[in-house]
């Protein structure tokens, strides 16, 4: 039986997790809370709903991600873990 | 002379002609020959069914044109019994297949239903039609019973009216619907993961879908196969209405070009255009009416096969007029859910209106443009979407004419009676526009 | 050294109940403004939502002070059941009564936002409705119990707090009005434009085949006919 000291076992895809915003469009009633807190992010259309960026969140945004999931009054902003191969 | 059949491409409506009960058991029988069922859930008949028919390659005739084998061996993968919901809803209002085949040949329905529901081992069939549609719920329920009386059925047959909307057809709604009577799609993020009806998984299928199961289950893969195209094969149910002398439904096989079809119909000589898959679906300019109508060759050509729906627009038609007209039905029919459908698909609507009447200002075809790239793919469901390719479409195939409107002429159509049929009286807009607008505003 | 004296908890019990109760007011005009949705580059919708939060938050610490010191206080009897059971106190119930019924329903609000992501949001909409109810039913309390409503300085402060209140419901009121209109415009499905009339466009008669025409099933004629509009 062979020792490992650690890492990726050869021959296997090291994989990251990564965090990224969706919008549930039945729940978002337009309050912009989410465009507010993440503009780098999220922007609203012309009738104040979000149009979100889904791609991976930048480690340096997580924090104001998490808030801006948090504070949504209708819990319609999602942060949720998609797999992507390393 | 014998009675008229259909030419050598039928299938599902092969059959007698003129005598009033075309529709029941015995000239169903006589018609297309014995099925027999299994006596009981037998593993091998059912794994050699769902071998048959993905082998088949039977796409979905509901719109979606997904693989019936897969949809089949998923459903059949999961551990509660399943319930199989027969989809006759007929949302588009430019569609009557599914009329027409209810009405003319119900029992290859029911045959394909409890076909399906066997190899997924569902016990329940839940078939749902439209509720102001008495015809077709009368022909199906006089169809069910008369198996009835032949004896005990394993399955339980039911027949649901929900509304008549135009979301109500789509599968998520419909579920949405058996479930607690309320017709809203729901965002689904993981589509492989099922519909439920209570705690057990949904099989959705269109009712052609099943018909064509029905033959497959009889006749094999390869026979079925003998028509059609490699990715799609067999034959389909096509509405022609608009500038055709014999509307109606066909029974045509796939990759027939589109032209061909309409000629049946007997078509005008000059068309402006030809709406393809419905109100959800897209335009096709007359340079292109050779194409196949198959999915892929649509595609190939940037419109879309949908549900099998071909409208012809007569040269001296004006299309931009047309698509105004069903942009406002269809911002009308949306569930009201989801901002960007019920506040963008009314802006597009007016738009598009003012550009056919001449008042726009110069940028509102840029403004439509940049509205359906902000409507297209930000609902729970795929009706903006429709929206959106039809507009894109319309935009493209009537160029010319759009920006004769944008600079204030009238194209050559203006003014011409429209075509297109919508249903007659306001939408109603039973909680579903109004609550959400209503929602953002509290 | 401090002593605490009963003069001590009396003026204590006074006071904190005057600063929640203005604390109250700042939470209810809060939360008026952000439920419409008129946010600001420097006054954001979520800053004002969590300010409301924090004064509320801060209501209610007061709010528990002004109840401990109310019990505790041996110059008049209250109780510890008058605390959550309306109108259980000896000492003029009515009045006290309404200041219990004020703390069940702020602890109600500030509970069910504690469980926001357990409830579901209905739920928690439905609660937080009951706050609105908190504010008159608080300052009803405070100018019924008469322990300081006969001052100028209460009145001008009550005055001010009420001012305030009805204020920034008016406000919302004609918000939700403006909004609800334009709502109704994008409801409503009137064309601004005539579009030309309809043709009485043919309805599929039934079957066709190649070229014969439409093929007579008659069945399907029938019901087909039977449908029409």
């Amino acid at each position: 039986m062979s020792t490992r000291t650690g890492g990726t076992p050869p021959g296997a895809t090291r994989q990251r997790v990564a965090l990224r915003l969706r919008v549930d469009p039945v729940a978002c009633d337009a309050y912009g809370f989410c465009a507010e807190l993440l503009p780098e992010r999220i922007t609203l259309d012309e009738w104040g709903y979000p149009i979100v960026d889904g791609t991976p969140v930048d480690p340096s945004l997580l924090a104001l991600a998490t808030r801006a999931a948090a504070e949504c009054p209708r819990r319609a902003i999602l942060l949720e873990q998609v797999r992507t191969a390393g | 002379m014998t009675a008229m059949t259909l030419d050598a491409t039928g299938r599902l409506l092969a059959g007698p002609a003129g005598n009033g009960s075309s529709s029941d058991l015995a000239t169903h029988l006589a018609t297309h020959g014995p099925l027999t069922l299994p006596g009981r859930d037998h593993g091998q008949w059912r794994m050699g069914m769902l071998r048959a028919v993905t082998d088949s390659g039977l796409l979905g005739r509901g719109g979606g044109g997904f693989p019936s084998g897969a949809k089949w061996d998923a459903v059949q993968r999961t551990s509660r019994r399943p319930i199989l919901v027969v989809n006759a809803m007929e949302g588009e209002p430019a569609s009557a297949k599914d009329r027409v085949l209810l009405a003319y040949a119900p029992h290859l329905v029911l045959d394909g239903a409890e076909v399906a529901a066997t190899v997924v081992g569902a016990r329940e069939i839940a078939i749902c039609v439209a509720d102001h549609n008495d015809a077709t719920a009368f022909s199906i329920e006089a169809a069910i019973a008369e198996r009835g009386h032949l004896g005990g059925s394993r399955f339980t047959t039911t027949v649901h009216r929900p509304p008549d909307r135009y979301v109500s057809g789509e599968e998520s709604a419909l579920v949405s619907w058996l479930n607690d009577r309320l017709a809203l799609p729901v965002l689904r993020v993981d589509k492989s993961v099922p519909l439920q009806v209570g705690r057990r998984p949904a099989m959705v299928h269109n009712a052609e879908t099943l018909a064509q199961v029905a033959l497959i289950a009889r006749h094999g893969p390869a026979w079925f196969r003998r028509q059609g195209t490699q990715e799609a094969p067999g034959s389909t149910l096509v509405t022609v209405t608009g500038a055709v002398r014999y509307p109606g439904v066909l029974e045509v096989e796939l990759g027939t070009p589109v032209i061909d079809i309409l000629d049946r119909a007997g078509a005008d000589a000059a068309l402006s255009g030809v709406l393809v898959g419905g109100y959800g679906g897209s335009w096709l300019g007359p340079s292109h009416v050779a194409t196949p109508f198959a999915p892929a060759a649509l595609a190939a050509v940037g419109s879309t096969h949908g549900v099998g729906i071909l409208i012809a627009l007569p040269a001296g038609s004006c299309g931009i007029a047309e698509t105004a007209r069903i942009v406002r039905y269809m911002a009308g029919q949306s569930a009201g859910q989801c901002g960007p459908c019920v506040f963008g698909l009314p802006a597009i609507a007016e738009d598009l209106e003012q550009l056919w009447s001449g008042r726009a200002d110069s940028s509102v075809i840029d403004r439509i443009r940049s509205r359906s790239d902000a409507v297209d793919g930000r609902g729970a469901c795929r009706h903006p979407d429709g929206v959106v390719r039809l507009v894109r479409s319309a935009l493209s195939v009537f160029g010319d004419d759009a920006r004769a409107h944008a600079e204030g002429h009238p194209c050559t159509g203006h003014g011409a009676p429209t075509v297109l049929t919508l249903p007659s009286g306001p939408p109603a807009v039973r909680g579903g526009t109004a609550t959400k607008a209503q929602r953002r505003a509290s | 050294m401090l002593a605490i004296t009963s003069t001590t908890i009396w003026y204590t019990m006074r006071a904190t109940g005057i600063v929640a109760l203005v604390l109250l007011t700042g939470t209810m005009v809060l939360g008026l403004l952000t439920a419409g949705r008129t946010a600001s580059p420097t006054w954001p919708g979520f800053a004002r939502a969590d300010l409301h939060k924090r004064v509320s938050l801060l209501a209610m610490v007061f709010l528990a002070l002004h109840v401990l010191t109310a019990v505790l206080d041996t110059y008049v009897h209250v109780g510890w059941a008058a605390i959550i059971v309306p109108f259980a106190s000896p000492y003029r119930p009515l009045w006290t009564g309404l200041g219990t019924v004020g703390v069940d329903l702020m602890v109600a609000v500030a509970v069910s936002s504690a469980l926001r992501q357990r409830i579901s949001a209905r739920t928690w909409r439905g609660i937080h409705w009951l706050a609105y109810g908190s504010w008159p039913v608080a300052m009803a309390h405070s100018l019924g119990m008469g322990t300081d409503a006969s001052a100028v300085w209460m009145d001008t402060l009550a005055g001010l707090c009420t001012a305030a209140v009805v204020g920034a419901l008016v406000w919302r009121i004609s918000d939700h009005r403006r909004s609800r209109d334009r709502a109704a415009l994008v409801g409503a499905t009137t064309r601004a434009t005539p579009l030309p009339p309809t043709t009485r466009a043919a309805q599929p008669v039934g079957i066709v085949t190649s070229g014969v025409g439409p093929r007579s099933s008659s069945t399907a004629t029938r019901l087909l006919e039977k449908e029409r509009p």
